[in-house]
């Protein structure tokens, strides 16, 4: 079940969601999506360093850390999961 | 006659042994397991070198099987055929055989870590598309296990067009022997088949092909459609008539629809591979391991950040705790060897050569190899666990206020150590600007060159007072440390406010699971860098040792060897014994130190003393500064030649004769304010001429040595006129 749309660096920590839109205008958002940042795939938000940024996501098992300002250009919708 | 068919022999053999030798690409995404896997085909049979142009190690190593040779070349770490950094260039370079001077590639070991098949798969698409023979190892598959996941090798090997996939565990060596002998059938094997990913490219590039007439493979117009006007493309794409480029930019337009094509590359092979990528993972009972619970504990913001700390504090810790006692024992012997051949051979020039300027020359080389190797040790150790990595994302925020990345926190660490390494590692900086402020301000650290000089001029001129529980001269090398960062942190935001303007440093970074080093990989990683770091540090600072000897040495004066045999003759009458033991070490001193001030030397010093007097040095002071330009350790040898004490006498000696020094009217040289700028000046300027070399091959021009070289002179010679000025007031 999903819900409305957000930024991705709104997620909690644990929060998984699908990326549904992504801004490519941004060459950095680009490079993103070269790794794996793309439309229709989950991503978690595992955690962040001190003060939030930048921010550690996991995509199919893989360990991607990007920055808040860079993850405001992707748009998510979270994934509610049961309990 | 006879001769002449011998040489064409020998050339015949050698035709014979690169025909035999096939040349194989190992290509994988970074940290998928690459290099410990090559490591582990071709042990000690490996050697490092440079692409042509670019300052990208190469490393090549030959695999026996059978009776069979074949050369394994280890390609940087890529994600994509569409290059971000300068490393991912030289793969794809190499891999398209772009470039030039490098054998054809026969075929491709490709590495797929089976912890992150996503991605993986994602650059194997964009290699099946070579049409190159190609096999496959797959990595990591016992942490895929741990992890829950089991992969289907059949299904994987029919998705990818019947590709062969051999299953290895790098660590233990398990499938080893199969993956030899895939790679040693690698050439003669077919391609893999195609498979259908995305038509509309492979359409519109055969098309292109066709109409360009430039005999480029169907795959590079597959390259030059996604990247369009890259600094590669450009030079090609311009060299076209009108219509042929009205005709590329036209199927481009087609396929892309404005987007850029690597965006467009990315959605469809990502879609591609997450619609497969279920028919391939099996899921098994994840088990308990110890990398979960370390990666989650480090994955607190406090708890990383308190870590990262702690790691750093023992990796200092260990370098001059544990170092120390080996590098007396290089001190010490290198005194013992140096004094005994001297004694040897006698008195004369070639004696003084040998004793004071070679064996001198190259122990002030390797006395700093342990501590080098300690930091390596160290450096290789958190890269290969993945923890630097996670030291880049903790640390990136912080950067990011001095106008750097986190990517920029390695290289600083590293040059704590040694400038030289720290400026190579700012190769993984993607961004120039951010990668040229990094290069510049690296060299502030405090380098294991300097602390020999602190330490020196500490222990003769810091009280070794206690201020409650601190220590008053630990308190001054802190400070000196400090000091450096203080001034490598202004320069890095002084250059992007300034000349690296720029808009701020791009951030994307894997972050890799903790995994154990493997110990075999570690080795041969340290065993590679003690034999570079002794080469090329070993022929700069060996060369400048036997200049300086000869400038220090020549022109020699008979007048003053004469004298002190005069006052020789005198004492053998006046005393005996151990007096006269005495007299003779003093008047050999005193002699010493008359031609050492009537050498090139001793007379540049003179010469230049008015420039340096401002700073109150005197022309001994000011010549051993100027010997020390290329290699800043040398100050240490000099002082100790200039104020004539043996190559054996101990820095306690050189401290209390420093102390003694004094100008003509019988006032200290060695004030504290001069000392303290002394310090000052040691900590800013470069002088190091394996750090403005490799400034120069890093940068690639003189522009960058020459200013980086003038700024660090200028800022230390200010600094320590202030001291000194402001001091004496």
């Amino acid at each position: 079940m999903e819900i409305d749309t957000c930024t991705l660096d709104s997620l909690k920590r644990g929060q998984k969601a699908i990326i549904k839109s992504v801004d490519t205008n941004e060459p950095q958002v680009q490079r993103l999506m070269v790794l794996g940042l793309v439309e229709g795939t989950e991503i978690t938000h595992i955690s962040s360093a001190i003060g939030g940024d930048p921010m550690e996501f996991k995509v199919f098992g893989c360990g991607i850390s990007l920055r808040q300002e860079h993850a405001k250009f992707f748009k998510v919708s979270p994934v509610v999961t049961d309990g | 006659m006879a001769k002449h068919s011998e040489t064409r022999i020998s050339a015949s053999k050698v035709a014979v042994r690169q025909y035999v030798e096939s040349s194989i690409v190992v290509v994988g995404n970074p940290n998928s397991g690459k290099s410990t896997l090559f490591n582990r085909l071709t042990g000690l049979k490996q050697r490092i070198g440079n692409y042509p142009g670019v300052t990208v190690e190469r490393h090549i190593g030959t695999m026996s099987f059978d009776d069979k040779k074949t050369e394994l070349v280890d390609l940087p770490g890529t994600h994509s055929l569409s290059a971000y950094s300068l490393e991912e260039q030289v793969t794809i370079d190499v891999i398209l055989q772009r470039m030039a001077g490098n054998s054809p590639v026969d075929g491709i070991l490709a590495v797929l870590d089976a912890t992150n098949l996503y991605q993986g798969l994602f650059l194997l698409q964009q290699l099946v598309d070579l049409k190159k023979p190609m096999v496959v190892a797959l990595t990591m598959t016992d942490a895929a296990m741990q992890s829950g996941i089991r992969v289907d090798v059949d299904a994987l090997s029919k998705m990818l067009g019947g590709i062969r996939i051999c299953s290895v565990v790098a660590t233990t060596g398990a499938g080893l022997e199969n993956l030899r002998s895939a790679i040693s059938e690698l050439p003669e094997l077919a391609p893999p088949d195609a498979i259908v990913v995305w038509p509309e490219l492979n359409a519109a590039a055969d098309k292109l092909c066709l109409s360009l007439k430039k005999n480029l493979s169907v795959v590079e117009c597959e390259r030059l459609l996604i990247d369009g006007l890259t600094e590669h493309n450009q030079s090609l794409i311009l060299e076209l008539d009108e219509e042929a480029k009205r005709h590329f930019l036209e199927t481009r337009h087609e396929l892309l629809a404005d987007e850029p094509g690597t965006v467009v590359e990315a959605r469809v092979r990502y879609g591609w591979v997450r619609k497969n990528i279920f028919k391939l993972q099996h899921s098994v009972l994840p088990f308990y391991s110890w990398r979960t619970s370390v990666t989650s504990f480090l994955n607190r913001p406090v708890v990383g950040t308190v870590g990262l700390f702690f790691v750093m504090a023992v990796v200092f810790q260990a370098i001059f705790a544990w170092a120390t006692p080996i590098m007396e024992f290089i001190d010490d012997s290198t005194a013992i060897i140096s004094a005994n051949v001297g004694d040897f051979l006698g008195d004369g020039a070639f004696s003084s050569l040998i004793a004071d300027g070679v064996i001198a020359g190259v122990g002030s080389v390797i006395v700093f190899l342990p501590q080098i190797l300690i930091l390596f040790l160290f450096i290789i150790l958190l890269e290969d666990s993945g923890y630097l990595a996670r030291a880049a994302y903790l640390m990136d925020r912080a950067m990011q206020s001095i106008g750097l990345s986190g990517q920029s926190i390695i290289p600083m660490i590293s040059s704590f150590a040694c400038a030289v390494p720290g400026i190579m590692a700012t190769r993984v900086i993607p961004n120039r600007r951010d990668r040229i402020a990094t290069i510049l301000a690296a060299p502030f650290m405090t380098c294991s060159a300097r602390l020999p000089v602190y330490a020196l001029l500490i222990a003769a001129f810091v009280p070794a007072d206690r201020i409650g529980l601190i220590n008053l001269q630990g308190l001054v090398l802190f400070s000196l440390y400090m000091f450096g960062i203080v001034m490598g942190i202004l320069t890095a935001l002084l250059m992007r406010k300034t000349a690296l303007r720029g808009p701020k440093p791009p951030f994307a970074l894997m972050l890799p699971e903790f995994r154990r080093p493997n110990l075999q990989t570690v080795m041969l990683q340290l065993l590679g860098r003690a034999k570079v770091f002794l080469y090329r540090a070993g022929t700069v600072i060996f060369t400048i040792a036997i200049i300086i000897w000869a400038l220090a040495y020549y022109p020699r004066s008979e007048a003053i060897v004469s004298e002190a045999q005069k006052q020789r003759t005198i004492a053998t009458y006046s005393l005996s014994g151990g007096q006269l033991a005495s007299e003779y070490e003093r008047i050999e001193h005193a002699a010493s130190a008359a031609q050492l001030e009537q050498s090139w030397l001793g007379r540049a010093g003179k010469t230049i003393e008015p420039l340096f007097k401002p700073l109150g040095w005197d022309w001994r002071v000011s010549a051993a500064v100027i010997a020390s330009f290329p290699a800043r350790e040398v100050v240490i040898a000099v002082l100790g030649t200039v104020y004539a004490v043996g190559d054996d006498a101990d820095e306690k000696t050189l401290s209390g004769r420093l102390k003694a020094s004094t100008w003509p009217d019988g006032s200290p040289v060695f004030t504290l304010p001069m000392v303290i700028g002394l310090m000052i000046f040691y900590a800013c300027c470069l002088q190091c001429a394996a750090t403005l070399a490799v400034i120069r091959r890093e940068t690639n021009s003189w522009h960058w040595p020459a200013f980086a070289w003038a700024y660090m002179t200028a800022i230390g010679y200010s600094g320590a006129l202030l001291a000194f000025q402001i001091g004496t007031l």
